[in-house]
Order: C-alpha cells, then sequence, then structure tokens
C-alpha cells in the first residue's frame, strides 16, 4: 500500500516504476514544461521586447532574442501620447462599479435564497440560473435597445459607465456560487441570531459575511478578471472614444498608431491583471477548482 | 411556513427558532418573507431589467421591424426569411460550425492530456499551473493584436520560426483556408488553463484506491488511464465539452479584431454577423432573427447534453 502523501495518487499509482518507466515520465513531464515555457512566457517576452525595440530592428531580425539597443521611451509615449494611461483609468471605473455591482447583487441574492428562504424563492432561483443558457453576448442586440431606453424608467444609460455596471450585476454564476457557499453554513448559528433579536442586516453583515471570505475572494476575481477582459459589450455600449476602456481604445488605436508603440500600450494593458493573477494565483486557481467541482 | 418547508424531512426541524411561541414565531416568519423579498430586490431588478427583459424583448424584435425611432412594427416571419435568404448567413453558419469542430478537435484534448502529465508532478507544480493560466489573463484584444503580430506572414514570429526549418511560408491569416484554423489555434491557446486547472482538480478527486487496484490486477498505466481515470472524469469532461461548444459558437473577438470577416467572408461567423446587421446595417430585427435561430440552436444542444448525462448516469 501507498505511504499516505500530501499528493493525490494517479494513474502511475503505486509510484514503483522501472527505471525505463520513471526515465519516460521525467521526460515527458520536461518537454511539457519547455512547451508550457514557450506558451506561456514566450508570447509575453516577445511583446515586452517589441515594445522596446526600434520597428526597423523586429522587422529585420524577427528571431533576435535581445532588443539591439533597448529603448524604454516608448512606454511613455504611448502613456501620454496615445493616452493609454487615461484609457487604463477608464477601465478602472468600468472594473470597480461592475466588481460593487456584481458583487452586491450576488451575496444579497445568496443570502435572501440561502438563508431567508421567502415563498418562490425557487422560482427566482429558477430563473436566475437558466440565464445562463442564454449568455448575454448572444444577448448583444437586446440589450443594447434596453440600455438605451431602459425600460419603466425610461432613461438613456449608452455612453455612460452605467451602461456597463449595471448588466455586470446579472451573472447568474456567482449569485450560485454565493448561495452554495451559504448553503453550507451552520443554520443554527442564523436561528440563535434570530433568537437574540439581530436584526436580518445585522445578520448579514455581522455573522454570514465574516464566514464567507472564500466565496467572496472567489466572486470578486471572477468578477475583476471579466470586466477588465470584456470587448464586445464596451465596444457597443460606449461609442465616445474617451470613455472607452483600454480593450476597445487598443483596437481603435491599432490600426492607426506605430507598431513599437501600439506594443508598449499593449504591455501596459495585459500587465495589471498579470501582475493581479501573479499575486493571487493560488486564490484563483483554488477559485476555478472549486467551481470546477461544484460546476 | 411555506408548503416546502414543511416538507422537509425530520432533521430539518432544527432550523426553526428554539422558542415554543407560535404567535412570536408567526411574527418571525412574515418579517422573514419581508426581509427575503427586500435582499432579493437588487437581484430581480438587475436580473429583470438586463437579462430577463431582453430575452422577451429579443425574441418580440425578431418579428419587428424597427428603427429606433419610430414605433416597431410587427412584419411576421419576414426577418427570418431575409435571413434564410442572406447568402452571407449560410457562410456564416458554415464557418461558424467548421470554427466548433476545428476549436473541439484541437482545444478538447489538448487540455484533457497536459492535465494528466501536471497531475503526475510533484516538484513545482505549482509552477505549470501558473504558466499554463498565464494566457487566459491577458485581455482578448492585447493576445488577439499579438498574434496578428505573429502571425504576419512576411517578419511574424511563426513564419520566421518556421522559415529556420525549412518550412513555409506559410499565409495564415491573408488566405481563405488557412484564417479560421488561425483563430482557433489563438483561441485555444488563451482558453485552455481554465479547462486544465479543472480537469487537475477532478483528477485530484478520484480516489487514489482505484488505481491501486486497477494495478494490483495488473493493468498497466494506459489501461489505468483508460479504465479507471477517464471514466471518472466522465461528468467533467461533459460539462466541459457543453461549456466549449456553447462559447465556441459565439466566437466573435477572434474574427473581428483578427480579420474582420475576411479574406473572402472566411471568417464570418454568426456573432460576426448579427454585429453586423444590427450595428452597420440598422437591421435590428433581422439581428434578432438570427440571435433566435442562434439561441435555439444553443437550446437543442443542452437538452442533447442533459439527455446524454441521464444515460451516462444510469449505466
Amino acid at each position: 500500500m501507498s505511504t499516505p502523501s500530501a499528493f493525490p495518487t494517479t494513474f502511475i499509482a503505486s509510484g514503483r516504476q522501472g527505471p525505463a518507466a520513471r526515465a519516460a515520465t521525467r521526460s515527458i513531464q520536461a518537454a511539457t514544461l519547455i512547451l508550457l515555457l514557450a506558451a506561456g512566457i514566450g508570447p509575453l517576452y516577445w511583446m515586452v521586447k517589441g515594445a522596446v525595440s526600434p520597428p526597423a530592428q523586429t522587422v529585420a531580425h524577427p528571431l533576435a532574442v535581445w532588443p539591439g539597443q533597448a529603448r524604454f521611451a516608448n512606454f511613455s509615449t504611448a502613456f501620454h501620447e496615445l493616452g493609454i494611461g487615461h484609457y487604463l483609468l477608464n477601465t478602472l471605473i468600468v472594473v470597480s462599479g461592475s466588481w460593487a455591482v456584481q458583487l452586491f447583487v450576488s451575496v444579497t441574492a445568496g443570502f435572501a435564497l440561502s438563508v431567508l428562504r421567502p415563498r418562490f424563492g425557487k422560482v427566482v432561483y429558477a430563473m436566475i440560473l437558466a440565464t445562463m443558457f442564454v449568455p448575454y453576448t448572444v444577448n448583444l442586440v437586446s440589450l443594447f435597445l434596453t440600455i438605451i431606453d431602459v425600460p419603466i424608467i425610461h432613461v438613456d444609460l449608452a455612453d455612460t459607465y452605467w451602461a456597463l455596471w449595471l448588466p455586470a450585476g446579472a451573472s447568474a454564476f456567482t449569485v450560485l456560487l454565493a448561495k452554495q457557499f451559504f448553503d453550507s453554513l451552520p443554520r443554527e448559528l442564523f436561528d440563535a441570531a434570530h433568537v437574540d433579536g439581530c436584526s436580518t442586516r445585522h445578520l448579514l453583515t455581522k455573522i454570514v459575511l465574516p464566514m464567507s471570505r472564500p466565496v467572496l475572494a472567489v466572486i470578486s476575481l471572477l468578477a475583476v478578471t471579466h470586466s477588465w477582459k470584456e470587448f464586445v459589450w464596451p465596444l457597443v455600449a460606449l461609442t465616445d472614444p474617451n470613455k472607452q476602456p483600454i480593450s476597445v481604445a487598443l483596437s481603435q488605436l491599432s490600426g492607426q498608431a506605430p507598431q513599437d508603440q501600439l506594443i508598449a500600450a499593449m504591455v501596459m494593458a495585459a500587465a495589471p491583471p498579470i501582475v493581479v493573477f501573479a499575486v493571487f494565483q493560488r486564490q484563483i486557481v483554488a477559485g476555478l477548482g472549486f467551481t470546477g467541482v461544484k460546476g | 411556513m411555506s408548503l416546502l418547508t414543511q416538507n422537509r424531512p425530520p432533521t430539518a426541524s432544527r432550523r426553526r427558532p428554539l422558542a415554543g411561541l407560535v404567535a412570536r414565531r408567526r411574527g418571525l416568519e412574515t418579517r422573514r418573507q419581508i426581509a427575503g423579498w427586500l435582499f432579493l430586490l437588487p437581484a430581480l431588478v438587475i436580473f429583470g431589467l438586463f437579462a430577463w427583459w431582453p430575452i422577451v424583448r429579443g425574441f418580440a424584435l425578431a418579428f419587428q421591424r424597427t428603427n429606433l425611432v419610430d414605433p416597431a412594427q410587427w412584419v411576421g416571419f419576414d426577418n427570418f426569411r431575409a435571413v434564410l435568404d442572406d447568402p452571407l448567413a449560410a457562410t456564416a453558419v458554415k464557418n461558424t460550425a467548421i470554427y466548433v469542430g476545428l476549436a473541439l478537435a484541437i482545444g478538447f484534448p489538448a487540455p484533457l492530456i497536459l492535465a494528466s502529465v501536471m497531475s503526475t508532478v510533484r516538484r513545482g507544480a505549482g509552477l505549470y499551473r501558473f504558466l499554463v493560466y498565464l494566457p487566459v489573463v491577458i485581455p482578448p484584444t492585447v493576445a488577439i493584436l499579438l498574434w496578428k503580430w505573429f502571425y504576419d506572414p512576411g517578419s511574424g514570429l511563426f513564419n520566421s520560426l518556421l522559415g529556420e526549418v525549412g518550412l513555409g511560408p506559410y499565409p495564415w491569416l491573408d488566405s481563405p483556408h488557412t484564417a479560421l484554423a488561425s483563430l482557433v489555434l489563438e483561441a485555444t491557446w488563451a482558453g485552455m488553463g481554465g479547462a486544465v486547472l479543472i480537469y487537475l482538480a477532478a483528477m485530484a478527486g478520484i480516489p487514489g484506491e482505484l488505481y491501486e487496484a486497477a494495478e494490483m490486477d495488473g493493468s498497466g498505466v494506459w489501461r489505468r488511464i483508460w479504465h479507471v481515470m477517464l471514466p471518472q472524469l466522465r461528468p467533467v469532461i461533459g460539462l466541459l465539452l457543453l461549456v466549449q461548444l456553447i462559447s465556441t459558437i459565439q466566437v466573435f473577438t477572434e474574427p473581428y479584431l483578427f480579420t474582420g470577416g475576411g479574406p473572402q467572408n472566411a471568417t464570418m461567423t454568426v456573432l460576426l454577423l448579427i454585429f453586423r446587421y444590427a450595428f452597420q446595417n440598422g437591421e435590428y430585427g433581422q439581428a434578432a432573427a438570427l440571435t433566435t435561430l442562434m439561441v435555439l440552436t444553443l437550446a437543442v444542444l443542452s437538452a442533447v447534453y442533459l439527455r446524454a448525462t441521464r444515460s451516462w448516469s444510469r449505466t
């Protein structure tokens, strides 16, 4: 029998392989690592190299590993003259608003459906889950018609950030995550709090939320990465070039800006999510595993 | 108490307040109902306005003609007829089908194979996971512009690399024969990491005893993969297959940014055509009709998936 270890047993089973089999396993693992390095780091390295190399050199020696004479001026040119700083700020506004709305809607809905359980709550939950099968890229056209004339209140949200923030809240998957997590909390606690006269609002803010950090982190990361990557919807909803986030602005710049400056701009657009990923790697990976097992 | 709670098994009774005062409990119950709906309100408003209403609106719009200024007119099946008569729609459906097929052929087995290898890694497992997920966090606009530069037939990275070993030059995005495949290649690179991590989590959940028992029965590594691991992963494989189908059918950003639908409409996909109908031609009704046909396709696929998984769980 295998000795208990931190690693789950895989199809290699006991691990009592012959030397040939072990060598084969090792070389497959090494080859995979080389492949992953090439696919993961390679394009990023080439992008940074392209950003600091003179365009003529990039064209003449596309395979040169080191830039001839590195020029970092492209970054500041792109930041100021192409307006990348401005577009990054727009993205930040879009991301933080979408995150706030999505977190608020998911937490309140999850709390109501899991803890308070009003009558017909299950019907509402089923209707929320049903929207997962009609992804909103498919609804692009009618969502656009909705935001230019919102039903009941009849306001035009086009070219305002509300057009991005509010629809971001309609995320069935994060509602599901919140509800499932709250379902796993001990209900005795809620009943005791109720008996002690704790108000419903305090039940959420003082008891449920402090115990829910893991799921709040997963929802936040999903919300932030999703709205940072968003392209189609901002393209449709924000036509004012001054308001566009970096994802849309880059696509507009790609036809006009000099190539080395454009690539410097791309580096700056990619850097923040990569840094966030590097810092929160563990949580993101755990979150995905969590969603995968649950989903 | 609602009917639902009354029908719960007896273990659920511990959920009720300890106090036996009926009147007080009834008061609490009413308050809980009101509080419940109050806390549901944000979701009802947001989903109502930005999910449920657009679905209904889109369906109605498929049977209407509108210029967004005058009141919409009902036109029956005219929009559907216009879409079905449009040769470009047939091209878009064909291209989307090829795209989905290619994306499955390349993008479906690759994460499974990668995850299998990665599951055997002991030292440096975190590095593998970091690398495999890195492309996923790069914003699609950046990734696509980057690959567009790599694909450049003259000075691009790919042709330069392949040229070193005497291959090419390949036209990549510039030829109607290779453009779609080039899009699939980038999309697979960009999207694979999530599937790999989900497979890895599922593989870690397979009880090790199964492999050990199979080993003692004398089955080799390949048989353990085929007869133990894959059957255990079947629900996850099925789910990821459906997710991949649904997301690749909606491909938009890649053709929009790489090729704009060209060359010679070789990368015109369904969603790109919907976008063109609505935001370039102002034919919102036609766009909604094509959307409706697409939603029906997605619904059929989901139904097939549900049936298939039900029969799997029976076997």
